[in-house]
């Protein structure tokens, strides 16, 4: 193939071209403009981030001139990240670790993991061996803790996520123990799997999985042992299986920093914890 | 001639520019890995017993396998009905059907890749699940990559046929040869580089393929032993995996990120061999 231009080609490429590079150099004067606002960059958790975004909306509102950025990617990027200094504030699902006693967290608010099921399985209750048996391959089919003659379907989370940790240390399992048939990454594709195969069982956030089944979505929070897997639950401190939602810092936060955790801390923000299904620390 | 010129110089900057920035991804991509390949011996991307990088165990090898597989699994589909659609474009169609058909296509080819997955998710996944659990599977993932690759095939190989002097059809044609004689005996062999290149690029593409790929394959790290089991490929496993690594892990993932990259590179070498020979 050869490539013809004419006289009238080169002319419009050229103006193309510079028309181009004069937007460019405008956008990039615009954010130079702009260097006199404050930043705050926050990553982490994608199970904090909508909340955090939510907040820093509302902040940014009341405090102009101020400008957030939520970055997702997982709690263990918002430790990376705040050690690194990438990001100013870290958001983890989690409790800090041993080894990550050098960063300050802040609680936010509570959420509980619940085991999820299509609301067209039977099933409505397991107990915490059941749960371990079908999550290690011990249990195939349903009929063995009272539902349908059908296989198990096993979803299991990705590595590294943390609601991966706190299922397999409320378990007290290995990963590697575990016999997943899928292995899904964020919530939402956990609750699409869930809502696509009527013998599946996986876990997920219970705020994100009330969120949806509340919205007509077909699947179900089990009970687990005993206790329903409810928003109401992880707030009165029933639920064995939940986790804080927290800030995280690289020193004791000052300035910018601190203001807005204090902001994410206040009643101010309750409503937005509430609007999510995630509970408020002090509520109870 | 001084617009020549200059032009002349803003291309020869702009290939400069593409060609380093390769380079520096490849680069990258080493200095990154290079605590893995350092660090861990070679041996245990072979040897570990599975992966459960967090448990330090690194094992590459059903994640390679499972790449292979679903690639060359959407070629054995798509490569056939690409074919098969660009031999009806270019001589069977009449003019009008053949330009909507060929529109047809290059919608298809349009469609971002997360659409694909999301449709694999949400319609195919479950499909094959009432058929054969647990859905996301092999399978699944083999049949959204044939519909990912299939117009990128039905294309290059439409460009070839057309490409085709018409000398030879018409000679083919004046020796009495049938219809179908003639795509067989001549177009098809005449066409034949173009479409082997154009091949080797859908198989570079579904190689890479991570999205759709993400969503519909099930993502564990196995053998599989038949097409409904789930697998993981290795641009699925950067993509799972990358937000939430350190350390070891995260230089493991991008040693992944090198093997996927040279894999394509074999095959970009020699899709370049075919087209040489297409023009010589």
């Amino acid at each position: 193939m050869s490539l013809h231009i004419s006289a009238d080609g080169y002319l419009r490429f050229y103006r193309t071209f510079i028309s181009a590079v004069i937007a460019g150099l405008m956008v990039f004067s615009m954010t130079t403009a702009h260097a006199g606002t404050q930043r705050l960059t926050l990553t982490g958790s994608s199970t904090v981030a909508p909340l955090v975004n939510e907040i820093a909306r509302r902040f940014e509102a009341q405090f102009p001139g101020v400008r957030i950025d939520v970055q997702t990617g997982g709690s263990s990027r918002g430790i990376n990240d705040v050690r690194k200094g990438v990001a100013d504030i870290g958001l983890v699902s989690r409790a800090l670790k041993p080894g990550e006693e050098d960063l300050h967290a802040y609680t936010i608010a509570l959420d509980g993991i619940g085991l999820i099921v299509h609301a067209r399985n039977p099933v409505v209750s397991l107990d915490k061996q059941q749960v371990v048996d079908i999550f290690t391959g011990k249990i195939t089919r349903w009929n063995a803790v009272g539902g349908d003659d059908a296989r198990i379907t096993v979803i299991n989370k990705a590595e590294g996520r943390s609601t991966l940790e706190l299922f397999l240390e409320y378990f007290q399992l290995k990963n590697s123990a575990i016999r997943p048939h899928v292995i899904i990454g964020d919530n939402a594709q956990g609750i699409k799997t869930i809502t696509g195969n009527r013998n599946a069982i996986g876990y997920v956030s219970i705020g994100a999985a009330e969120y949806e089944s509340r919205r007509g979505v077909p699947l179900r929070l089990l009970v687990l042992d005993g206790v329903a897997s409810s928003v109401d639950n992880v707030r009165n401190g029933n639920f064995p299986l939940s986790r804080p939602l927290n800030l995280v810092t690289a020193s004791a936060a000052q300035g910018l920093a601190r203001q807005f955790i204090t902001f994410a801390q206040s009643a101010q923000v309750h409503d937005l914890i509430e609007a999510q299904y995630f509970v408020p620390p002090d509520a109870d | 001639m001084q617009t020549d010129r200059l032009l002349a110089w803003i291309l020869r900057i702009g290939a400069t520019v593409a060609a380093l920035m390769m380079l520096l991804i490849l680069m990258f991509l080493l200095f990154e890995s290079w605590p893995a390949l350092t660090g861990l011996s070679l041996i245990r991307f072979v040897t570990d017993a599975a992966w459960h990088p967090l448990e330090g165990a690194y094992h590459l090898m059903p994640m390679l396998l499972a790449t292979l597989l679903a690639s060359s699994g959407a070629l054995m589909l798509a490569v056939p009905l690409g074919l098969a659609s660009a031999v009806f474009i270019v001589f069977f169609a009449s003019p009008r059907l053949a330009a909507v058909y060929k529109r047809l296509i290059e919608l298809l080819a349009g469609i971002p890749s997360v659409v694909f997955g999301f449709w694999g998710l949400t319609t195919l996944a479950p499909l094959i699940n009432e058929w054969h659990p647990p859905g996301a599977s092999l399978l699944t993932a083999v049949l959204v990559l044939t519909l990912m690759v299939l117009p990128m095939i039905t294309l290059t190989a439409y460009t070839a046929f057309v490409a085709v002097p018409d000398a030879l059809l018409r000679n083919a044609a004046a020796l009495g040869l049938s219809r179908w004689g003639m795509i067989a005996g001549v177009a098809l062999p005449a066409a034949r580089n173009g479409i082997v290149a154009g091949i080797i690029l859908a198989a570079a593409r579904a190689l890479g393929e991570t999205m759709a790929v993400l969503m519909v394959a099930g993502n564990v790290v196995q053998y599989p032993e038949s097409i409904f089991d789930p697998v993981r490929t290795l641009a699925a496993n950067i993509a799972l995996e990358m937000a939430y690594a350190m350390d070891d892990h995260r230089a493991v993932l991008f040693v992944s990120g090198l093997v996927l990259m040279v894999l394509v590179m074999v095959l970009s070498a020699l899709a370049g061999l075919f087209e040489r020979h297409r023009h010589a």
